[in-house]
């Protein structure tokens, strides 16, 4: 039956689906429109987003990388000039780019291992946990996933907050073996966080693996729940222990999911805005600059300097591209497309 | 200890930690909730005062009322609700008929167009935002909301795509064969058969779409020159004022800005796990 189907179907050993038409002609629209076309005609909007606003942009941003692009040429007046590789030198000889680079670097290593520690912690507990207290805690872990970023930098700005933070009463609590309040000061109410580089990225580190850890506890948890019972009994009856179990056969099974997890963990702290403009109060504190950030305040805060602003993007861009790559064949190698 | 014991204890230990994950996950959405209820005397002090003893409504009335930056917050709001849908009609339509066309046929580039599909989606949005505020000055559509509009369709819509393709192919095809020996045309059996089984997929991915597009900060904030066409992500930046922080009403307008996303991403998260990791987890 599957035949009277103008539909084309995707047997591997079909031949080309035009070919598989039913001759009674039912079926055929009356405009008479060649089945081979109608998949097609459906991507075509698809398409021209794809290729208007996101590939062609990406190509004129590779082009404005090597161009001065200033308010004369945003408002038209002007053609953008070309200047060669003057902007990537630019960028190279600047050591605000590096310390962006640095921070972007060093703050994904850090966000990500510890989103993907405390994730599969928590996915390791919700699996072991009864069904209500598992249900319970999940929606709770759906809060701090669900919250929007601006929010997420707006909420741990105010605990982070110098006098009224809840992270300095905390720390005063701390013995002081454990915590002694900064050099020259009796206690920590007071210490800002979110002035200086290396305070500033662990407040922003511990608001991205607070928004970050739902998501890989929960896939954690389903991938788990995926790895056959039997797995379980037989490592059981051979005698094998809990922690040689664990690294035997739950880790080796959960070895795709982990791939994925940890590339696009890592694709999305390179990318980190929204929370770190909120912490630092804008782009105002340079040093404090990620590669994100960075590209935007050249590009945007007056004046303007888009051509620069690009350079940097093109950067981010390769960097995440590279990483990508890794993500696409993972994604390839296990699904059937 | 009998193993018996042991094991009990080992139970409890597991559900405090349980109770742990849950106040470490909720405490600072409740710490926002919370702080904009409270009068500002329990704010701006150095105590813990985890419950507002003295409960005002003062810091919503007065974001609402008021509002920031010379504009009603109601018009923010406003913004972001025609933003957010605007790109969900716009994407949702052009993500259905592309994953028809994925789940449903095979044809020549199919599968360079799924990986496409998976490589856009993982371009910066910052490094799309320079070039795209270019063609969107040059047209003309600077300072406008459709303009908004187009680039978060553009942002969702690879990864609205994606997730759709599973709930196209997840639909009998048995079905639609049936309407076909039935005499349906093309378009009926699309409208009458596939679209309303679809449909359940067609919300978890527009509500996907609605969140990205209603959390978005760094579109608005530059394709936006004039305070009129901020949207809530935008706004809220206002309240951190040169006079200090406001830390009441901001917390009333974050809080106002995060309970519709809370709500539908309760709604759409089991789906939205399933597409990221696609297939490399299977729940």
């Amino acid at each position: 039956m599957a035949n009277t189907s103008t539909v084309a179907r995707g047997a591997g050993s079909s031949p080309a689906p035009g070919h598989r038409r039913n001759k009674s002609g039912r079926a055929a629209r009356p405009s008479g429109m060649p089945n081979w076309s109608i998949p097609y005609l459906l991507l075509v909007p698809g398409l021209l987003v794809i290729a208007g606003l996101l590939l062609y942009p990406m190509f004129q941003l590779a082009v404005m990388a090597f161009q001065k692009v200033g308010l004369a040429q945003i408002r038209g007046t002007r053609p953008a000039e070309w200047v060669g590789t003057e902007n990537f030198q630019k960028i190279l000889d600047n050591e605000i780019f590096w310390s962006a680079l640095r921070n972007t670097v060093a703050f994904a290593a850090v966000a990500v291992s510890l989103t993907l520690i405390v994730g599969t912690a928590v996915g390791v507990l919700l699996n072991k946990l009864g069904k209500k207290m598992s249900l319970f805690v999940v929606i709770g872990c759906m809060f701090a996933w669900a919250v929007p970023p601006v929010a997420q930098g707006v909420i741990w700005r105010s605990l982070f907050d110098a006098e009224s933070g809840i992270v300095n009463w905390a720390l005063n609590l701390l013995p002081d073996w454990l915590a002694a309040p900064p050099a020259g000061q009796e206690s920590w109410t007071g210490t800002p966080w979110l002035n200086d580089t290396i305070p500033l990225y662990i407040a922003l580190t511990v608001c991205v693996v607070w928004a970050g850890f739902p998501f890989i506890a929960v896939s954690v948890l389903a991938g788990l729940k995926g790895i056959p019972a039997e797995l379980y009994e037989a490592a059981k009856v051979d005698g094998s222990g809990a922690w040689h179990t664990f690294r035997k056969i739950t880790l080796p099974m959960l070895k795709p999911v982990f791939a994925v997890l940890t590339v696009l963990s890592i694709i999305w702290d390179f990318k980190c805005f929204s929370q770190l403009y909120v912490l630092m109060n804008g782009p105002t504190n340079r040093d404090g600059f990620n590669l994100s950030m960075y590209a935007v305040a050249e590009a945007f805060k007056p004046p303007q300097k888009l051509g620069t602003g690009a350079a940097i993007s093109v950067v981010l861009t390769i960097i995440l591209l590279i990483i990508t790559v890794v993500y696409v064949r993972q994604i390839v190698k296990q699904e059937e497309m | 200890m009998t193993p018996l014991a042991r094991k009990r204890l080992g139970k409890v230990l597991l559900n405090a930690a349980g109770v742990l994950v849950f106040l470490y996950a909720v405490f600072p959405v409740y710490w926002m909730i919370s702080t904009g209820f409270k009068e500002n005397d329990q704010i701006f002090t150095t105590d813990f005062i985890p419950f507002p003893t003295h409960f005002t409504f003062d810091h919503f009335a007065r974001v609402l009322t008021e509002g920031v930056a010379n504009n009603s917050i109601w018009l923010y709001m406003r913004n972001s609700a025609i933003v957010a849908l605007g790109t969900v009609l716009i994407g949702s339509a052009f993500a259905l008929l592309s994953a028809t066309a994925i789940a449903r046929f095979r044809f020549k580039g199919r599968t360079t167009f799924l990986i496409l599909l998976l490589v856009v989606q993982m371009l910066p949005a910052e490094g799309l935002l320079i070039p795209l505020y270019m063609m969107v000055k040059r047209v003309g559509l600077g300072d406008q909301l459709i303009g908004l509009i187009i680039t978060q369709v553009a942002l969702t819509l690879p990864f609205a795509v994606w997730m759709l393709r599973t709930f196209v192919a997840a639909v009998p095809k048995t079905l639609e064969e049936a309407a076909w020996i039935d005499g349906a045309g093309r378009m009926t059996t699309f409208w009458k058969v596939l679209f309303p089984l679809v449909a359940p997929g067609l919300v978890a991915t527009s509500i996907f779409s609605f969140i990205t597009a209603w959390n978005d900060l760094v579109f608005a904030l530059y394709l936006m020159s004039g305070s009129e066409g901020y949207t809530m992500p935008v706004a809220l930046q206002y309240f951190f004022g040169q006079k200090g922080v406001d830390w009441g009403a901001i917390m009333a307008g974050s809080t106002l800005m995060t309970v519709p996303v809370v709500i539908f991403f309760l709604l759409v998260q089991r789906r939205m796990v399933a597409g990221l990791t696609a297939g490399a987890v299977k729940g």
